[in-house]
């Protein structure tokens, strides 16, 4: 690890002031942070400790009906909230499905959305990586490319971004409330992670000095409370990345889907909102046909960044199926014993307002 | 610059100088206060043989810096038994042969007691698994550790329903 220097910021305006430096980064619970400062792929200057800014670490509901989950909540609190997770439970299985749970009682919302790529390259120095250095070119492409993107990559780089929580925030169109030195602002989940395009070095549309305060569901994000689920595909039962990962959410009315939901993690560089699949099944009946309509549309121009990677795409195609008629069958009671598992039993009794569909 | 910090570490306050910021709190543990029960596996948040509770929480003390958690109480291993006594969790993993080499172990038995704590787990071995997958064991004495927590919970549960 670098030496740096060590501030402890008492307010949202000393963070900025200090964050915006050259060579500041902010410092939340340190999971992702202290680990990339140890393998020396983070060197910053300063070190602008967050934890004890007041204010940050409520989850408060508004009184327009939507939430606002403070950065400094930590992920186990958010998702234990009995009633942030009754209303939207998917945000919570998604939660309790990533790291263990030592991890998830430090880790933060906020550090959770900036953690960065777990691209094997990324974290091996002796490898050219052009999120690490821009221009030094990728190692990844034509490497060993398993967990590698299939949407939204680029000539210059093809990683994917690791967070759980991000892929149902960006189903339920969450927004990222930020501080500046130019002042707030607020920004979409889903325009707020860059694509790589030609300068895979910026993850994000922070600027320098901006601060993440807070991160707000919107009131009709609470509407899909019935019908919500999140699925992820692991290389092994607990404690790993999504290799594919899905949030499905439905608003039923009178047996017709009235409004859905879909972010697939694991594909891009950013949670993948499929906004076309939502718009199809709006108005469908929930069959077979329509979620398999829907899963086609999510993953309309997919391709391989790597041979390798090719069985993300139909694998994700299926994993939006499945979180579909999981969503269906209607959110279970308690998050899983196994949370997020695509391979745990349907609801065996659902909901009397889903209908029926066959399970292959 | 130096950073004077406190500590309450099982039990007792303790007035810390550190002198780089750096120092992780399972550096400051095993290397300044003699603590070496939390062991060193992996150091970037991998395995848990790190595991302490902080403020009751358990957590990784190798992916938290020191200066952080000024203020903090830290309970370790070695801070579980009372006098003679051990505390129930130590207890069950050794009536259920909860190791092997037991190098995971003060890990493991943290870890258990902050699970017992947050009580989400109750007595589904299912739910103790997933509770316990940020710990690894090289020596694989899972069934052994799922045992022992599944029997200090019922024990735990006991105490408390004749209290
Ligand atoms: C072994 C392991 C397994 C994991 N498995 C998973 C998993 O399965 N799923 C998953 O989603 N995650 C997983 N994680 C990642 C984990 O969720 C992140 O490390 C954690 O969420 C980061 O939060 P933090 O508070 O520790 O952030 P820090 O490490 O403190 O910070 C991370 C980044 O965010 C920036 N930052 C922090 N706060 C702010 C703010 N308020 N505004 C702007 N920038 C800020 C920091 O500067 C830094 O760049 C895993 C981590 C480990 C070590
Ligand atoms: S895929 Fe991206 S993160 Fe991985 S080596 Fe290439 S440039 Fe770096
Ligand atoms: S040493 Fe901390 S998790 Fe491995
Ligand atoms: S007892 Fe040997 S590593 Fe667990």
């Amino acid at each position: 690890m670098n030496r740096f220097e060590y501030v402890r910021a008492g307010s949202v305006a000393e963070a900025v002031a200090a964050g915006a430096a050259p060579g500041a980064a902010y410092l939340a619970a340190g999971t992702n942070l202290l680990d990339l400062m140890k393998g020396g792929l983070a060197t910053p200057a300063t070190l602008v400790d967050v934890t004890r800014i007041p204010g940050l670490s409520a989850i408060e509901s508004l009184p327009d009906g939507s939430t606002r989950i403070g950065a400094l909540v930590r992920n186990s609190d958010l998702a234990h909230d009995p009633g942030f997770a009754a209303r939207y439970p998917a945000v919570a299985e998604a939660l309790l499905a990533g790291a263990s749970a030592q991890l998830r009682n430090a880790a933060t919302t906020a550090g959770n959305l900036m953690q960065r790529t777990r691209c094997p390259y990324f974290y091996d120095p002796a490898s050219a990586c052009n999120k690490r250095e821009a221009g030094a070119g990728c190692a990844a492409i034509g490497g060993a490319t398993r967990l590698h993107a299939v949407l939204g990559f680029s000539a210059s780089c093809i990683a994917v971004h690791p967070s759980d929580l991000c892929v149902p925030l960006a189903a339920l169109g969450a927004e990222v409330e930020i501080e500046g030195p130019a002042g707030s602002r607020t920004v979409s989940l889903t325009a707020f992670h860059r694509l790589p395009g030609d300068a895979p070095e910026r993850d994000t549309v922070l600027e320098p000095g901006e601060l993440i305060v807070a991160v707000r569901l919107p009131p009709e994000a609470a509407g899909f409370a019935a019908h919500a689920r999140y699925l992820k595909v692991r290389e092994r039962t607990s404690y790993a990345f999504a290799l594919v990962s899905a949030a499905a959410m439905l608003r039923l009315d009178g047996g017709r889907i009235a409004e859905a939901r879909l972010a697939l993690g694991g594909l891009a560089l950013k949670p993948w909102r499929a906004e076309a699949a939502e718009r199809l099944l709006a108005g469908r009946a929930p069959d077979a046909a329509a979620f398999r309509e829907a899963a086609e549309a999510a993953l309309e121009g997919a391709r391989p960044s790597g041979e390798a990677t090719a069985f993300k795409i139909e694998l994700a195609r299926r994993i939006a199926v499945r979180a579909l008629e999981r969503a269906l069958a209607g959110t279970p009671e308690r998050v899983p014993a196994l949370p997020a598992s695509p391979f745990s039993a349907p609801l065996a009794n659902p909901l009397p307002s889903s209908g029926a569909i066959a399970h292959a | 610059m130096s950073f004077p910090i406190t500590l309450t570490v099982n039990g007792s306050a303790r007035e810390i100088l550190l002198d780089d910021p750096r120092v992780t709190l399972l550096d400051l543990l095993r290397e300044r206060l003699d603590l070496t029960g939390s062991k060193k596996g992996c150091d970037r948040g991998q395995c848990g043989a790190c595991t302490v509770l902080v403020d009751g929480r358990r957590v990784n003390s190798c992916l938290a810096l020191a200066v952080s958690l000024d203020g903090a109480e830290v309970v370790t291993i070695e801070g579980l038994a009372s006098g003679g006594e051990l505390h129930p969790v130590q207890a069950a993993f050794l009536a259920h042969d909860g190791f092997q080499c037991g190098f995971c172990t003060p890990g493991q038995i943290m870890s258990a007691v902050g699970l017992l704590r947050e009580g989400h787990a109750g007595d589904d071995p299912e739910r103790v698994r997933e509770g316990m997958s940020g710990n690894l064991c090289r020596c694989g004495a899972y069934q052994g550790i799922t045992e022992a927590v599944l029997a200090a919970q019922g024990a735990t549960a006991r105490r408390e329903d004749a209290a």
